[in-house]
């Protein structure tokens, strides 16, 4: 039974929408994961002698056990946001011949499997290894070592999907829980016990005794039973299996109406936006990009290379233009037949859609004004760079969104998620930053740091004045290619 | 009046609709009924220009439908699901549709109003998105918000399915007057013979993309229906009042 479920699992990874069909991504996946594996692989050797020249007067493993509570809090908080248990998962499973208590096993066992649990498992055995290998620990105390760290990372992954589903109830039944760990905070925090000292202790008696690796396996075994029966009580559809519904509050950006026919796609882009999980995100990172700059213009090794503050420029009041601009109109792609079947001229669709990430450019070009501080020369790039965007960049970004087959679900995470990605995204990238980059780098080279942004800025202003003949040019090449969209978001797979 | 001409669509050498020609004149309930792969959503997509022809042509009032995106102010839709914006609550959907048919909100509130007992208090107020309604809720946002403004033309693909029977028999009412006091042209497509014959005056039997009956709806028209469907030889003597039917229609609608 439990191979058949396993064999589900393998498919719903193998065949799910994030993971692509490509060969592209799969690989471009199959990188990223080793990149972050051999990074903590790395922090994992590395660590002993980095502790050794931090603190060359204490035993490095006994410092490290002063920190694992403080590290097992963030941990926590980490796991809080980022994981969750994919309950919903097993609907299709509550019809069939298996009994509820091994489905619930089922799935807790797998979330051991995550990401987030192997990620420790590479900075612990191997900094147990370096330990027993180059001090007097022997090897069994390292394993009983490693063994208590593990179970109480896995104890806190259950202790994570235990607060979520009680959190999710019942705010009151967890106060208790939040006092207990806001005082323990507090009392590290103002120095008054040091909590993270004195649960290190018992870490240190687990070098000296290892059969005390028994602890944390029971306290792990703990919250494993409680979890099994607090999930196995809420396995019904009414109950822990339902997805969550929101009240609605219906807003609708009269402020918009001012901009005339455009008014109605534009109430209706920034619904999508703040009401799907993907674009809102694609909102929030956008400002959180803003402060990408500080790394260019706070640097002094950028100092001699401007070709890196001009693409900081096209980045920072761009950000938003490439984010959301790279998957026009993929964001409509469940109802794209609906948007072309109903009463819209094509052109007018596009124009709305540009006019969006147009506003983006201006409005992000306003936050960034506090980089004055740094000098009117920066203003005057990241206003320049602007000016490319808005006339080159836009209209470049509307026409090779109409190579867009692929659907994107609205719901989803963008972290980690490729959904929707295909060669055209790849692709765009290079005119996108390349060419204004070299254009600069070319006239910078050739006469002067004011010329190459002259240039940069005029190319925008012919862009801006043309705007009307480029959308005309990037309308039919929507229509050339409008059935092909239709058919390519209708594929829900991929 | 809605002709289709020399209409064909092939996929992998599969072809998947084939009609020589077909004329549904202004005002006609038209019926579209063949099992499951016969070609009738994509007839019906074709219709809307969002599946290309592979050879062919579809003209909506005389204008040629995948040439100019005209015939867009005066049809409307409902296929799916995915011709809604599950983002949005109910009213706003409507209104966003509304607004690209030229109603105010006043218009549609007035509008919507007409369809309170078809509504039966599940959908208006209900502060809900449109993703999270049951999918027969869905299906009646839909097909209401496909008669907003007035449309000559309106294509409902499977209305009645998912319906709960109070709504279906409403249903019924509203396609039925929808020609004979506005005179548009309702074309309807169905898995339930009982109500297409009930609510349609023309019925067109679709079976591997070619249209294998034309029948001017009659009292003997379900009866030929389910003995077509149920596979049984058809007697002579429907066989004959069918051929009839399909001339009558044709004297009646000359080109």
């Amino acid at each position: 039974m439990v191979g058949k479920l396993l064999s589900l699992e393998w498919k719903s990874f193998t065949r799910s929408a994030s993971f692509g069909k490509s060969l592209g991504l799969k690989i471009f996946m199959i990188f990223l994961a080793v990149y972050f594996a051999v990074m903590f692989l790395f922090v994992g050797i590395g660590l002993y002698p980095i502790l050794k020249e931090i603190y060359p007067d204490n035993d490095p493993i006994l410092k490290l056990n002063e920190f694992i509570l403080g590290w097992l809090a963030f941990e926590l908080i980490f796991r809080f946001f980022m994981q969750s248990l994919p309950v919903v998962q097993i609907r299709p499973l509550l019809l069939q011949n298996i009994k509820k208590k091994k489905v619930v096993n089922f799935v807790l066992l797998k979330s051991l499997f995550s990401f987030y649990n192997i990620l420790p498992l590479l900075i612990y055995v191997p900094f147990a290894v370096v330990i027993a290998l180059k001090t007097d620990y022997t090897a069994v105390s390292m394993i009983g070592w490693a063994i208590s760290v593990l179970f109480l990372s896995f104890s806190i992954n259950f202790f994570n999907f235990l607060i979520k589903k009680k959190f999710a109830e019942d705010l009151k039944s967890f106060f208790p829980a939040i006092i207990v760990i806001l005082v323990l905070a507090g009392l590290e925090y103002f120095e008054i016990v040091p909590v993270s000292e004195k649960f290190g202790v018992f870490l240190n008696y687990v070098l000296e005794m290892p059969y005390l690796a028994i602890l944390p396996i029971i306290l792990c075994l703990v919250f494993f039973v409680w979890v099994r029966n607090t999930l196995k009580k809420k396995f019904y559809l009414d109950a822990g299996l339902k997805t969550k519904q929101k009240e609605v509050k219906s807003q609708d950006f009269e402020w918009l109406k001012r901009f005339g026919d455009l008014a109605t796609f534009l109430q209706l882009d920034m619904k999508l936006i703040w009401r799907n999980k993907r674009p809102k995100t694609t909102v929030y990172m956008s400002i959180i990009f803003l402060l990408y700059g500080l790394m260019f213009f706070t640097n002094s090794v950028y100092e001699g290379m401007p070709v890196m503050f001009v693409f900081a420029g096209i980045f920072i009041s761009g950000i938003f233009m490439i984010n959301f601009g790279q998957f026009v109109p993929s964001w409509d792609a469940a109802y794209y037949q609906m948007m072309m079947s109903q009463n819209i001229p094509m052109r007018k669709y596009l124009a709305s859609k540009a006019a969006l990430i147009s506003f983006s450019i201006i409005i992000l070009t306003i936050l960034s004004t506090p980089y004055a501080y740094f000098g009117w020369n920066v203003l005057l790039i990241i206003f320049t760079c602007a000016l490319y965007n808005l006339g080159i960049n836009v209209p470049l970004l509307m026409f090779t969104g109409s190579f867009n087959k692929k659907r994107i679900d609205l719901e989803k995470s963008p972290f980690m998620n490729y959904q929707g990605t295909g060669a055209a995204q790849w692709l765009v990238a290079i005119p996108l930053l390349a060419v204004p980059l070299g254009i600069f780098y070319l006239f910078y080279k050739l006469f002067s740091f004011n010329i190459g942004l002259l240039v940069i800025g005029i190319l925008g202003v012919i862009g801006i004045l043309l705007r009307n003949y480029l959308m005309d040019k990037i309308t039919i090449q929507y229509k050339k290619n409008k059935y092909a969209m239709i058919h390519g978001y209708k594929q829900t797979g991929d | 009046m809605i002709t289709a001409t020399n209409l064909s669509k092939v996929y992998n050498g599969t072809k998947v609709l084939d009609i020589d020609h077909l004329e549904i004149p202004q005002g006609q309930n038209f019926g579209l009924v063949g099992n499951n792969g016969a070609g009738k959503t994509t007839f019906f997509s074709m219709l809307l220009d969002l599946i290309r022809p592979t050879s062919g042509n579809i003209f909506n009032q005389d204008i040629t439908v995948n040439e100019s995106e005209d015939w867009k102010t005066f049809t409307a839709s409902f296929i799916d699901e995915s011709f809604l914006i599950g983002y949005l609550t109910a009213e706003e959907y409507f209104y966003f549709v509304g607004e690209l048919r030229n109603q105010n909100r006043a218009d549609i509130d007035t509008f919507l109003a007409q369809f309170e007992e078809f509504f039966n208090g599940e959908i208006i107020g209900r502060k809900k998105y449109l993703r999270d309604l049951s999918k027969g809720n869905q299906k009646k946002v839909g097909i209401v918000a496909a008669l907003i403004g007035e449309p000559k033309v309106v294509i409902l693909d499977e209305p009645f399915a998912n319906l709960d029977p109070t709504t279906q028999i409403r249903l019924k009412k509203i396609i039925k007057d929808l020609s004979k006091i506005s005179g548009t042209t309702v074309l309807v497509s169905s898995h339930d013979l009982i109500h297409v014959t009930e609510v349609c005056e023309r019925i067109v039997v679709l079976d591997k993309g070619v249209i294998v009956r034309d029948i001017k709806t009659s009292e003997a028209t379900l009866k030929e229906l389910e003995t077509y469907f149920s596979g049984e030889q058809i007697p002579e003597d429907f066989k004959e009042t069918t051929e009839v039917t399909t001339e009558a229609e044709k004297a009646d609608n000359p080109e």
